[in-house]
């Protein structure tokens, strides 16, 4: 049986250098990069990338397919959101009071799912999900339909002004950096390879006298903690969060963005999310097309296309990415 | 009129029945689900949307061909299961041996296709689709009044849940299936074309979708989005019962639907999510499921 990560191969010899030279490549574009297209896209696509890094550390290295985590991503945002406007806090204590939301419904969500495997682990989080999304809608604080609008962005560590576009760029490129590298750092690590394990064979993971609950549930909260810090940040940019965010049409697009970049690849995630922005941005005249197209690319990368860009590249170039 | 618990009888009756409609639907598409996981090993993400192909058919029909509801019971279930039988042969087909979530993504996608384009023709807002004339009105049983069309919905759907039981788990055919199921590779030594039942019982999932689309268009209007929540909500319903048998997803979709309905008079604020938090319980107490053979 295949498994959901063919882009990986094992048996290769490990030449992380090319992971070191695209990691260069992709920091230098980033910083050059608002010369050249606008900051609020590019601010929007980072947040996405991060976003789809933390799903596919469950998915590419845990095997776990969660499609509920527009949770974590869209109550961190309101979290983020709601703080920063009605409490006042400064950017940085609002996006972590966000994170920590998330990783607290990651501990919850997460302990619940790993209870059960496959394809019930999908749908246990997607139900998880849709009941936080009817509390979002009931609860006073989220605004309802309208969500929080005209969140303040104020000044970072109450020094930087993030009003200033360029601020608040460099802000959420070292925000997706950091947290870029921290889960390249997690797959790599002595914890990360025992993650793999789970995802080759669990029962053999087990019999090795791994405790694998334990760590499919660090990885679920890992995950849901990036997703938290990509949500939060995300509120903080476009000074709004709303039901979008905890729709289960987000956990989807989720899905879609790692795919189409690649399940199981570092870089993979990034290129998808920029490629779903990218697409997006010009669809928006197309309307309710959207899902249709959406709908196409999903049907087209299972069938013929599972290792996804990224994974296709890498594939071709016979390298690590 | 009397009261029970201070809430009007009318009230809790009423709600009653709403949940037991709910629950006929949460049953017929759980079973569909089911019937189709045993076969494929595929959760099918398209159920809600091929429920909506159902409502639509029958609406179609009424509306441009001219046959009433009686008839649409019949046609639009199998239209509808055509178009399954053809996904399966396009699509489904080739990710049997890959890992089960891809199947779970290929057939979300194709939900979003069919709802993408039917909200592109119909927008969001609900068609409107008569009640039958012969199950115009109702009765007035004196603790509550029951419309004749919700009563031929609960006790139809439960006759096609029933014979569904009965086929699969009665009939020769259905020992096929069930054989199948277990280890296709050994049926199939034994002469029997698989893929072919594989194709069919596809097909058939399909058209129980269909079908309760086709009864849920006089209750709740025929919309592009009208199986894309209710989806998720028959999933923690199959999280609740567990794949495993037929006759259990029968019992829990029933069960949460009388449940959910009793919420709504007794607790409101909790309707939405009353399902999600007893697949949350049932998770911490019995982890494969009330009728559940393992993870």
């Amino acid at each position: 049986m295949e498994h959901i990560d063919p882009a990986v191969v094992m048996d290769k010899p490990a030449r992380a250098w090319s992971e070191q030279i695209a990691f260069a490549a992709m920091v230098a574009i980033l910083v050059v990069a608002p010369a050249f297209a606008y900051p609020v896209f590019l601010m929007k696509a980072l947040c996405f990338a991060l976003f789809a890094c933390a799903f596919n550390l469950l998915i590419g290295y845990v095997g776990l397919l969660s499609f509920g985590h527009a949770l974590y991503f869209g109550w961190a945002s309101y979290v983020s959101a709601y703080t920063a406007k009605a409490w006042g806090l400064n950017p940085e204590l609002a996006i972590l009071l966000g994170v920590l939301t998330a990783a607290a419904l990651g501990v919850i969500a997460g302990g619940l799912a790993i209870r059960r495997q496959g394809i019930y682990f999908a749908m246990i989080t997607l139900a998880l999900a849709q009941m936080m999304y009817f509390f979002a809608v009931q609860a006073p604080f989220t605004g309802g339909e309208d969500g929080i609008q005209a969140v303040p962005r104020r000044r970072l560590f109450g020094v930087i002004s993030l009003a200033d576009q360029m601020n608040m760029y460099f802000t959420v490129l070292i925000i997706f950096l950091g947290g870029f590298l921290l889960i390249y750092r997690i797959i790599n690590s002595p914890f990360g390879e025992v993650l793999k394990a789970i995802r080759e064979n669990e029962a053999r993971a087990i019999s090795l006298g791994y405790k694998t609950d334990l760590y499919k549930l660090v990885a679920f909260v890992l995950s849901a903690t990036f997703a938290g810090v990509a949500g939060a940040t995300k509120a903080i940019v476009f000074q709004l969060a709303s039901l979008t965010d905890v729709d289960w049409s987000m956990s989807g697009e989720l899905v879609l963005m790692t795919l189409v970049g690649g399940l199981g690849t570092v870089f993979g995630p990034v290129t998808g999310a920029f490629f779903m922005v990218t697409l997006e941005t010009y669809l928006t005249q197309i309307g309710q097309w959207v899902f249709v197209v959406q709908g196409t690319i999903f049907v087209i990368c299972v069938l013929l296309f599972r290792r996804g860009i990224i994974g296709e590249l890498a594939r071709i170039l016979r390298i690590r990415l | 009129m009397f009261e029970i618990f201070g809430i009007p009888s009318q009230a809790l009756f009423g709600q009653l029945l709403l949940g037991l409609i709910n629950g006929s639907f949460y049953a017929l598409l759980s079973l569909g689900l089911a019937v189709i996981f045993g076969m494929l090993n595929i959760i099918n993400f398209a159920h809600g949307a091929q429920y909506m192909m159902g409502a639509f058919a029958a609406f179609f029909l009424l509306q441009y061909v001219g046959l009433n509801y009686w008839a649409a019971l019949v046609v639009a279930p199998i239209v509808v299961g055509a178009t399954g039988i053809v996904i399966e042969r396009l699509f489904l087909q080739w990710l049997y041996r890959l890992d089960h979530l891809y199947g779970l993504l290929l057939t979300f996608g194709l939900a979003l296709i069919i709802e993408g384009i039917f909200r592109n023709y119909f927008g969001s807002s609900g068609l409107p689709y008569r009640v039958p004339d012969l199950l115009q009105g109702g009765q007035n049983l004196g603790f509550m009044f029951l419309p004749n069309y919700r009563a031929w919905v609960v006790v139809f759907s439960l006759g096609v849940c029933l014979t569904t039981w009965f086929v699969i788990e009665r009939t020769k055919l259905g020992s096929y299936l069930r054989a199948a199921t277990e280890n296709p590779a050994l049926v199939r030594a034994f002469g029997i074309n698989v893929p072919r039942m594989i194709t069919l019982t596809y097909g058939f999932g399909v058209a129980l979708a269909a079908l309760s689309g086709v009864m849920a268009a006089p209750i709740y209007n025929v919309s592009p989005q009208m199986g894309a929540n209710l989806i998720i909500v028959v999933f923690a319903v199959v999280v609740i019962g567990g794949m495993g048998s037929i006759m259990g997803a029968i019992v829990t979709g029933f069960g949460l639907g009388i449940i959910e309905g009793l919420t709504k008079v007794f607790f409101p604020e909790a309707s939405n999510t009353v399902i999600f938090i007893i697949m949350a319980i049932v998770l911490l107490i019995r982890p494969a499921g009330l009728f559940g053979r393992g993870a």
